[in-house]
């Protein structure tokens, strides 16, 4: 790991809210191409290393080295339930949007990216789809429109939140294919999961998350019974009261 | 037939100046309140009205019946509320509905002070329910100019407010231009009120950019189809209450928004999408 180049690296990163700390001094580095599995139990500050990520908010302490790329080059799939599926808009534009970076606010949508965008439709299996509006989609499908989106953004780093949340076992393996896809192309993937199997299953490394890091490297070597009982020890600590943290920066 | 439905236009110039100032509303107003419906901001456009009439009437005040001063004072008092409340909103934890609330409540009772001191006068009135049967041409020149602008605006900005519409996350995952994109959009709705209230009135110039989106949501489901229609519904209501009004003695401005509120209820009962009929005469389900 140490002669590869880093896509991330956490040097002393504090994240929160009002001066509540969710991620607690997180140091650590994220090798290129790394197929990384988030995992810890709710309140463990998973989502919100995921924002810091992406540059969505920005750390109380310390910093986030992105190895001089842009945040608007990393592609980032919230959590589903963001979405505004009532709003009048067809799978085929919803999927465009990932353009965004090559078409702009003007850019024309060519042939060539108008085949990338049915071929981004067809693999995750939506064919015949493309004019449905997204308030007609079931949960899988719409989460499979916003993997084929994710395609489009050809991002060199993939951050991913809960992607397989409320989810049949089909399309769990259909858009985790995926992922390993990514995995196999060499592009960083950095997912938040709460299935422990199929993070053993499909994910090399693992951070267990509990606003510090209780364990990070191989997955098995993380995934133990221990560490996980540790990790859920040392969740939700938030006090209204919390004294000022003093730790060395 | 020629003589009920074209002739009051063929006869009267002021009638033709009425009808071109009421289709010009409908191009740059609907769009804009088909946009505010999908964003759940329905409302802000009526309190936004609401903060436009203190400016307009300030402006009166200090220069009479006198278009530029109303329209200074009218965007200047909108774009304040609108561009302070979108920034406490987004600066803060504070929802923007309750901000613009706060926002334009005190600017209505500023307005409305600032009235009193001056005691009442009649021409106000003109200010509230508008003139749309005598707009002279410096009035009709900048209703068509704020037609103009807000459809250029509105391509340019398309495919951000479309995307914060849907995926606000998304935008500022990929991009910043979230809050240029809602701050041109605010502009773009203070800009249509007031060119609005110079025909309808700060009260009503809001209706004819909701009721027709409002009313479009219950017969297509797509967004460009939404506003196309938005768009022709308004300008039947231009028309067929101009007409109203020629015939029946009524105020055109009122009759301009009841038209469009009579469209609108004959949507709810019978628009294909969600509408009424639907609901109490539903149709054998599909196979699959």
């Amino acid at each position: 790991m140490t002669a590869m180049t880093a896509a991330l690296e956490f040097k002393n990163l504090t994240l929160g809210y009002d001066r509540h700390p969710a991620v607690h001094h997180l140091n650590g580095k994220v090798a290129e191409g790394t197929l990384l599995a988030v995992v810890g139990p709710n309140g463990a500050g998973k989502s919100t290393l995921l924002k810091g990520i992406v540059g969505a908010l920005d750390p109380l302490e310390g910093e986030i080295d992105r190895n001089g790329e842009k945040r608007e080059a990393i592609a980032y799939l919230p959590q589903l339930a963001e979405i505004d599926r009532s709003f009048p808009i067809s799978v085929y534009d919803l999927v465009a949007m990932g353009l965004w970076r090559r078409a702009g606010l003007f850019g024309g949508i060519g042939r060539a990216q108008k085949e990338s965008i049915e071929q981004a439709i067809s693999v995750v299996g939506l064919d015949g789809f493309e004019a449905r509006t997204i308030g007609t989609l079931s949960g899988g499908q719409m989460q499979r429109a916003l993997f084929a989106r994710l395609l489009l953004q050809d991002a060199r780093l993939i951050v991913l939140d809960e992607p397989f949340a409320a989810l049949d076992q089909n399309t769990i393996g259909d858009l985790s294919e995926l992922i390993t896809h990514w995995h196999g192309e060499g592009r960083t993937v950095i997912t938040v999961l709460h299935d422990l199997e199929l993070v053993r299953k499909r994910f090399p490394e693992t951070l267990l998350l509990a606003r510090e890091a209780v364990a990070w490297g191989k997955t098995p070597e993380v995934l133990t019974a221990d560490n996980l009982a540790k990790a859920r020890k040392m969740c939700e600590v938030f006090h209204p009261d919390a004294p000022v943290c003093e730790a060395a920066a | 037939m020629y003589d009920y439905l074209i002739s009051p236009f063929a006869e009267f110039e002021f009638m033709r100046r009425a009808l071109a100032g009421a289709l010009a509303l409908a191009l740059g107003g609907a769009p804009v309140g088909v946009f505010l419906m999908l964003r759940r901001m329905s409302l802000t456009g009526d309190a936004m009205a609401h903060a436009i009439l203190p400016g307009a009437a300030v402006g009166f005040l200090f220069a009479g019946l006198n278009l530029f001063a109303m329209t200074a004072g009218g965007i200047a008092a909108g774009v304040t509320v609108a561009v302070g409340a979108g920034l406490i909103a987004r600066s803060t934890g504070m929802k923007e509905d309750a901000s613009l609330a706060a926002f334009y409540l005190v600017s209505l009772a500023l307005g409305v002070l600032i009235v009193s001191l001056r005691g009442s006068n009649i021409d106000l009135l003109h200010v509230l329910f508008g003139t749309v049967l005598a707009l002279d041409d410096a009035t009709l020149l900048l209703i068509a100019a704020i037609a103009t602008v807000s459809l250029f605006s509105l391509a340019v900005i398309w495919r951000p407010l479309v995307l914060e519409c849907v995926d606000p996350n998304f935008l500022r995952s990929v991009s910043r231009s979230g809050a240029p994109t809602h701050l041109v959009f605010l502009a773009l709705m203070v800009l249509n009120l007031v060119g609005g209230f110079h025909a309808l009135g700060t009260l009503l110039a809001v209706g004819i950019m909701m009721l027709p989106a409002a009313a479009a949501r219950f017969w297509v489901k797509e967004l460009t189809a939404m506003i196309v229609l938005a768009i022709g519904l308004a300008m039947i209501s231009g028309y067929l209450g101009l007409l109203l009004s020629y015939h029946s003695g009524a105020a055109a401005g009122p009759a301009i928004i009841l038209v469009a509120g009579i469209l609108y209820a004959g949507s709810v009962l019978l628009g294909p999408v969600g509408g009424l009929k639907r609901h109490f005469v539903p149709a054998r389900h599909l196979e699959a």
